[in-house]
């Protein structure tokens, strides 16, 4: 009885709503920096919308780290060398604890935070003021054109790639037979180790981009093909929405 | 005919000694070395965190401390304590052998749990680990500063101690048995040495290579853990606790033995179901190597390895609920005398179970992602390894100290000890599930001034707890010179080791016994 | 009183077999981790891994392979002979632990040359950089594992030579436990062959 009850919130706390809000997490010794859409970066504190599903996506750039908010009940070891995903939705306005919960060095105690939780209009205001970044997805435009992805990606390119419009969310047919969903994870091994997952009826001559991206410009190429996605979802205002 | 205690009084007559007595007795010191370094640790975090800023030690040291203490408690003194000791002593005694299989082999397994010992006290004045005893990847292969590898290196030493002690507890239990002595009338403690043994020689090497991989990951800076690289932290977390698992199951199994010992003595029945206890013991002993996914729920493994993780420790708590039931039904209508073993017997299935059930909690996936790495993990674990292991070596060593020094320890004391660190524990403990479930994380050397008044509790059933343990240590010593010399059998109770006078001779037993009926032939109307 | 828990010598003989056996079930486990790691690279980068054993040498791996399954052959035959011809089991033990150590030779050859051939993964480690990252880890598992393979073949030399030296003296279960340390230390190198030399062969 406990067990499949269990299993059943289990289940539900690794599966966000597809519409969940996404936040970037990056850990580090000792600290956590958390990233908007529009580009507004924090350092501990997070501030959220309430009655709003949010999704962290988070990744460590030395040890492993654990995203802990004891009130909420809900924790998740931020590993680096890959995305973990945690999702949550506050309903009452107000500040919570955050900690570090996986032992990562000298100052693991002090690796702490608040999280505030913001009822959305106030939220909406909070998460525009004071932000002179651009946002993530256009930050990541650039950054796809830097690294050349466009080169080959793009409809003119002269490399047999695939397309990568309207790539996020959807199920992808692999050369060795499996079908995965074009999710965080799968786009950053994608990039990062593309021998990994080949898409079938492609070559393998997609670079190794392993050792040359910053964990930034990536979340930032990732928001942007996430971003690809809702322009042609025809959600215009999807984009700016918080 | 002398005893073995006479037979030789030189250091070297006992550095040098083959018998698995004085084996026992030498491990028994050193490990009751290794208890007072690791609660000293203990003493100092307990300290530490009586107040919720860091202002005692420095973060680095706290560390350290927390690193040193589960370090040198887990390997160096509850893995060693009961099998060594107790087991080392009374196993060749219960199945009527003259000694070991291997007893040269058994002498090197302690000098090598020693030079273990040396290494890793070594790195510990050095300066210290940081890692906590857990040695997560990557942090302790690219990141700690701090003497990892020497660390390291000692456990691994350690762990061939493990392995030749288990092996030769195999190889005595099958070929040394006494003419009648079948394998259903072997007495429990036997058996858990048994199935302890089996974990030791099928779990302990894989924690030493993954150990090895750990030092020369760190040497080269190149390795199969590491992700900058390619490789993957959670194959670390995979290998370690597919070690660390099991490995719970060498410190409390043996304890489990103790129990089924104490208890039907005191009670004076037969034990109930002893060939369900059998099953059990072998069932724990094979289904926990199958559990240790449960140590990483949320460390981004998959969901559905998490659920058959889950679904397994489950299965586990079965016949570790069979045993604790079948105890329970033993002391039913038993004529029971709280004597100071017996206190501690008792308080080993109670404390166990409060532990296990807390386990079932951890096991149960959505529960554990709140509770995970807070001192709810702490309080289960102390729980099950203090007060049911430690109580039951405690008990172990009040109920069979007659037979081992030759005098009685005084009652009284042992009564009083008894239940001091009884209250001591639990007040130490009990606290910890409720920061926990408030969600205090562990490994934490300040805190949130809200989480003051349980740390403070804490604290202060760890001072009754650690005066209460040197008790024993007093009257103990005491007695061997001052106590009143021991029969050969004090409580009335079966077993062959009782058949022999208190101390036994050096080679046990002047004829090989001949067993004729199985264990635990209590009836109510022996006095006691 | 003798010093010895044992009734009688087959009774104790028994019981070192026993200890033997067990001890070599725990070897597995000991290896075992290297194992695992190495399904996991694979399941990792399966074409990188394949790449990666590629550059192994399969000319010399093969050449070992078949001197180890020689030395198991003789260490058999000496086992079988040492009654009916005890100085030609002798000649075959002292041959068994020939074979050995021209492994031993044709190994430290072998890794001369991953040296050179910049494939140490923790020196100037050079591969093809499509499948550099698989390579590296392959090789750190190649290096591990053959090393700990290595060290035990010394082992099982040394083991195999102090037989020799007292051929004479020494009882049948002795011979028996070398021998079955000997198959083991075989048996170990028959799994990591293929491992190491074969998967990327097509
Ligand atoms: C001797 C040591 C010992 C023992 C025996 C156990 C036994 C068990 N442990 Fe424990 N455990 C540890 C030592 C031990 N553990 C340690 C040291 C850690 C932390 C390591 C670290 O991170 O540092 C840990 C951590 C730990 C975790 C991980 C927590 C986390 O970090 O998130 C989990 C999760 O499942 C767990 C579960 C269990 C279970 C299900 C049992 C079961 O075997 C318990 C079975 C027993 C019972 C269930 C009680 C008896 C039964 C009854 C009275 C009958 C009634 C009940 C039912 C039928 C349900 N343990
Ligand atoms: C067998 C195992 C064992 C034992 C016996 C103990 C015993 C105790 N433990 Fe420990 N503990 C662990 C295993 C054990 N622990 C492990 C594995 C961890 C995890 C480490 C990690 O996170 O990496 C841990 C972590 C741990 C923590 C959490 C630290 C943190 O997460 O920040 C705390 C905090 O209170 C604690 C407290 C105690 C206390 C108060 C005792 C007391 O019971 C100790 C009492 C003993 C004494 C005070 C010594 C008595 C004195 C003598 C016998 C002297 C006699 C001798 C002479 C006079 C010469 N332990
Ligand atoms: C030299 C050409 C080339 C360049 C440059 C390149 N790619 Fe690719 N990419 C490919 C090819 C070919 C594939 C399909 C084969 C495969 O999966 O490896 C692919 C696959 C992908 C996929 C998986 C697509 C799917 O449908 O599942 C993603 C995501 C991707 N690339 C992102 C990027 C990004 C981001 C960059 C820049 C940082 C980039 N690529 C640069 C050639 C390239
Ligand atoms: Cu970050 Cu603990
Ligand atoms: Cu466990």
């Amino acid at each position: 009885g406990i067990f499949f009850w269990s299993v059943r919130l289990f289940v539900g706390l690794y599966s966000p709503p597809a519409d969940a809000l996404p936040v970037f997490v990056v850990a580090k010794q000792w600290m956590w920096t958390l990233q908007h859409r529009n580009g507004r970066r924090e350092i501990n504190e997070l501030h959220v919308p309430t009655d709003t599903p949010i999704k962290l996506v988070m990744t460590s750039q030395d040890v492993i780290h654990s995203f802990f908010i004891p009130e909420l009940r809900v924790k998740q070891d931020v590993v680096p060398g890959r995305y973990t995903l945690l999702w949550f939705n506050i309903d009452k306005p107000g500040t919570y604890h955050l900690y570090c919960a996986e032992y990562c060095g000298t100052e693991h105690s002090q690796m702490g935070g608040v999280v505030t939780a913001l009822p959305p209009a106030q939220f909406s205001a909070w998460l525009q003021h004071g932000n002179a970044r651009s946002s993530l997805a256009e930050r990541g435009f650039a950054a796809y054109r830097r690294y050349g992805c466009s080169g080959c990606h793009e409809s003119g390119a002269s490399v047999h790639a695939p397309s990568l419009r309207n790539l996020f969310g959807t199920p992808v047919q692999l050369q060795d037979g499996r079908r995965v969903i074009a999710d965080e994870s799968y786009l950053r091994d994608s990039i990062l180790l593309p021998m990994k997952d080949i898409v079938a009826g492609y070559a393998t001559v997609m670079p190794n981009y392993s050792g040359q991206m910053s964990e930034d410009d990536l979340m930032a190429i990732i928001d942007y093909l996430r971003d690809e996605k809702y322009r042609t979802d025809e959600q215009p205002e999807s984009k700016d929405a918080p | 005919m002398s005893s073995y205690l006479g037979d030789g009084y030189t250091l070297k007559s006992w550095l040098t000694t083959r018998d698995h007595k004085r084996i026992a007795l030498l491990y028994m010191i050193s490990i009751t070395a290794f208890f007072a370094i690791g609660g000293g640790a203990a003493t100092i975090m307990r300290l530490e965190l009586a107040t919720p800023a860091g202002d005692l030690v420095q973060p680095h040291t706290y560390n350290e401390l927390f690193t040193v203490h589960g370090v040198i408690m887990v390997w160096f003194f509850l893995i060693p304590s009961i099998p060594s000791v107790l087991g080392n002593f009374l196993v060749p005694l219960m199945i009527g052998a003259r000694d070991m299989a291997f007893p040269r082999l058994n002498l090197a397994s302690w000098y090598i749990l020693l030079a273990g010992g040396a290494l890793t006290l070594y790195g510990i004045l050095m300066g210290g680990v940081d890692t906590g005893w857990t040695f997560y990847t990557p942090f302790s292969t690219m990141f700690s500063n701090s003497y990892v590898v020497i660390v390291v290196i000692g456990v691994f030493v350690a762990g061939f101690s493990s392995i030749f002690t288990g092996i030769n507890f195999i190889v005595t239990v099958h070929t040394l048995r006494a003419p009648g002595m079948t394998w259903f009338r072997l007495p429990l403690f036997v058996w858990a040495n048994y199935a302890t043994s089996i974990i030791l020689v099928l779990a302990t090497p894989v924690l030493a290579m993954t150990l090895i991989l750990i030092a020369l990951e760190r040497i080269f800076q190149i390795g199969i853990f590491d992700p900058a690289l390619g490789g993957d932290p959670l194959l670390f977390q995979h290998l370690f606790w597919f070690y660390s698992h099991p490995a719970v199951y060498i410190m409390v199994l043996p304890a489990m033995g103790v129990a089924s010992e104490i208890i039907p003595c005191f009670a004076r029945r037969p034990v109930f179901g002893y060939r369900f206890m059998t099953y059990a013991i072998l069932a724990i002993s094979s289904i926990g190597f199958l559990v240790w996914g449960h140590h990483m729920f949320v460390s981004g493994q998959s969901m559905y390895a998490s659920v058959v993780f889950s679904l397994l420790s489950f299965l586990v708590a079965i016949p570790s609920a069979i045993k604790v039931f079948n105890w329970l039904a033993t002391l039913y209508q038993g004529s029971i005398e709280l004597s100071a073993p017996m206190i501690y017997a008792l308080g080993f299935v109670g404390l166990f179970t409060i532990g296990g059930l807390t386990g079932l909690f951890l096991a149960a996936l959505a529960l554990d992602v709140h509770l995970t790495d807070t001192y709810f993990v702490v309080a289960h674990f102390h729980y099950i390894m203090v007060g049911g292991s430690v109580a039951a070596y405690l008990g172990g060593l009040h109920f069979w100290w007659p037979k081992i020094s030759g005098r009685l320890y005084p009652e009284m004391w042992g009564r009083v000890a008894a239940i001091l660190i009884f209250v001591g524990f639990n007040l130490t403990f009990f606290p910890q599930y409720l920061l926990g479930y408030e969600g205090m994380p562990r490994r934490y050397h300040s805190y949130a001034p809200e989480y003051q008044l349980l740390n403070v509790l804490s604290s202060a059933g760890a001072s009754i707890l650690a005066i209460a343990y040197v008790l024993p240590f007093g009257y103990m010593l005491w007695s061997i010179f001052y106590g009143q010399r021991a029969p050969a059998n004090p409580w009335q109770a079966t077993g062959l080791e009782w058949t022999t006078p208190s101390p036994p001779p050096t080679h046990n037993f002047a004829q090989t016994p001949q067993v004729t009926q199985a264990p635990y032939a209590y009836t109510r109307e022996m006095p006691s | 009183m003798t010093a010895t828990a044992f009734d009688d010598a087959a009774q104790r003989e028994h019981a070192a077999v026993l200890g033997l056996w067990i001890f070599l079930i725990s070897e597995l486990m000991f290896f075992g981790p290297l194992f695992l790691g190495y399904v996991y690279g694979r399941v990792q980068w399966s074409a990188g891994f394949a790449a990666a054993s590629r550059a192994t040498d399969i000319e010399l791996g093969s050449i070992n392979t078949a001197i180890l399954l020689t030395s198991s052959f003789t260490m058999a035959a000496a086992i079988a002979l040492r009654e009916l011809a005890p100085r030609m089991a002798r000649a075959l033990l002292l041959a068994t632990a020939t074979c050995g150590a021209v492994f031993l030779a044709i190994k430290g050859i072998e890794y001369h040359d991953d040296w050179r051939r910049h494939l140490f993964p923790a020196h100037a480690f050079y591969f093809d950089a499509a499948h550099a990252q698989a390579a590296q880890y392959f090789f750190w598992i190649y290096f591990a594992v053959t090393a700990l393979h290595a060290l035990h073949l010394l082992i099982g030399i040394g083991v195999v030579s102090a037989l020799a030296t007292r051929a004479q003296q020494a009882n049948a279960p002795r011979w028996e436990l070398t021998g079955l340390y000997w198959h083991f230390v075989d048996c170990v190198w028959i799994f990591l062959y293929p491992m190491l030399y074969l998967v990327g062969t097509r």
